[in-house]
């Protein structure tokens, strides 16, 4: 397989986004590979504990914290996540955005969710208004 | 140790023999403590003796201290088993506070959103529209009929002292004869009080005003509530 294929890997020091159970939606980073379907990660500063999860249970991120040591303990993960400033780029990521986003929408009162239908209007009748304009230009 | 003479002998390891009630019912104990006794009454007499005029009438005669009943049903009246519980103020659910907005969810403006007033003595809730923005006029709701949004207005200059549950009472109506009703005399359109007119303007002019604050909220309260493919209430923030 040519790199471009695949260009995120199970590997030590992954950082991984668990996406099932109550540590949904925190990052964790990968410290030992246990076999085909389970690895130990851990979030340091998280708040998911060490354990040992199924690859099935996390998505990979584009980070990786280079020169993490296969089975590295709290302190040592914790300082390699803190130095790449994992958290920060994390934030500022499309993909964290997006799920709060979602999150956002979810959390809506039926007043916020009245109020984002009439800016959703608003902005129909705009886009409506400059489409009929560029028509008309257009034939003439 | 367990001894054989308890009155719930174990049948396993921490189970009795009796049921709570059962215990409950050996060990006397709804009888209570006894507190002293009661001063014991004076046994009246059955009857006393009389004496009675008239030579054939024997002079005297024994008459019954406490009369017989001079009636006796023929029939037996069932009397209603007494109520032992007693009437408790409806408890109003936490998420509606006054000026919280409410969605109807039954009768004729079900689907309206409207703005709560007060909880009235019946229980039920005093809302109102307010019935310039929605047509919904000062009425009473069972809370059960309703979801309760995180919206609030502010309705702390509205004076609704007047509203009470006399206030929604219907007023009696003389019933129409037969005659009257089927040759429709004298039917004359109802005319809605004008006190309950004016009632309802005072009411909402408070509310009115804290709604123009808010942008978009009377455009709200003038749309309707409704569910679109893929929302369902029970996963709804309201």
């Amino acid at each position: 397989m040519s790199s471009q294929t695949f260009n995120r890997y199970v590997e030590v020091g992954r950082v991984v986004l668990v996406n099932q159970g109550a540590d949904s939606g925190k990052l964790a980073v990968i410290a030992e590979i246990l076999d085909h379907n389970r690895a130990i990660v851990e979030g340091p500063t998280t708040g998911v504990k060490r354990q040992a999860i199924a690859f099935r249970r996390v998505n990979l991120t584009p980070y990786v914290l280079k020169n993490l040591p296969r089975g590295a303990g709290p302190t040592v993960v914790k300082k390699h996540f803190e130095a790449a400033d994992i958290a920060g780029k994390w934030a500022a990521s499309s993909w964290a955005k997006k799920l709060a986003a979602v999150e956002r929408r979810k959390q809506t009162s039926d007043f916020e969710r009245f109020q984002v239908m009439l800016l959703k209007k608003q902005r129909r009748s705009v886009g409506n208004l400059n489409l009929a304009k560029a028509k008309k230009a257009n034939k003439a | 140790m367990v001894s054989l003479q308890q009155r719930s002998r174990p049948i396993a390891k921490n189970v009795g023999r009796l049921t709570r009630t059962q215990l409950y019912t050996k060990r006397g104990l709804f009888k209570g403590q006894k507190k002293g006794v009661a001063p014991q009454k004076e046994a009246q007499a059955e009857s006393k003796t009389k004496t009675v005029g008239g030579a054939k009438n024997g002079g005297q005669r024994q008459v019954p201290t406490t009369k017989a009943r001079a009636f006796y049903p023929s029939e037996d009246v069932a009397v209603p088993t007494k109520a032992r519980k007693a009437q408790r103020p409806t408890k109003l659910r936490e998420s509606i506070t006054p000026g919280t907005v409410l969605i109807l969810l039954a009768g004729r403006f079900r689907g309206k959103r409207v703005v709560f007033l007060k909880q009235l003595n019946s229980g039920l809730l005093l809302v109102t529209g307010p019935f310039k923005v929605n047509g919904v006029p000062l009425r009473r709701v069972n809370q059960a009929y309703v979801i309760a949004t995180s919206t609030k207005v502010n309705v702390g200059a509205v004076d609704s002292s007047k509203l009470n549950d006399a206030y929604f009472a219907k007023p009696a109506v003389k019933n129409a004869t037969k005659e009257e009703a089927f040759f429709g005399d004298k039917v004359e359109k109802k005319q809605y009080p004008a006190e309950k007119a004016q009632e309802q303007k005072n009411v909402d002019k408070a509310i009115l005003a804290e709604i123009k604050k808010v942008d978009g909220l009377t455009k709200y309260l003038n749309a309707s509530f409704g569910l679109s493919r893929g929302e369902f209430p029970h996963e709804l923030k309201f």
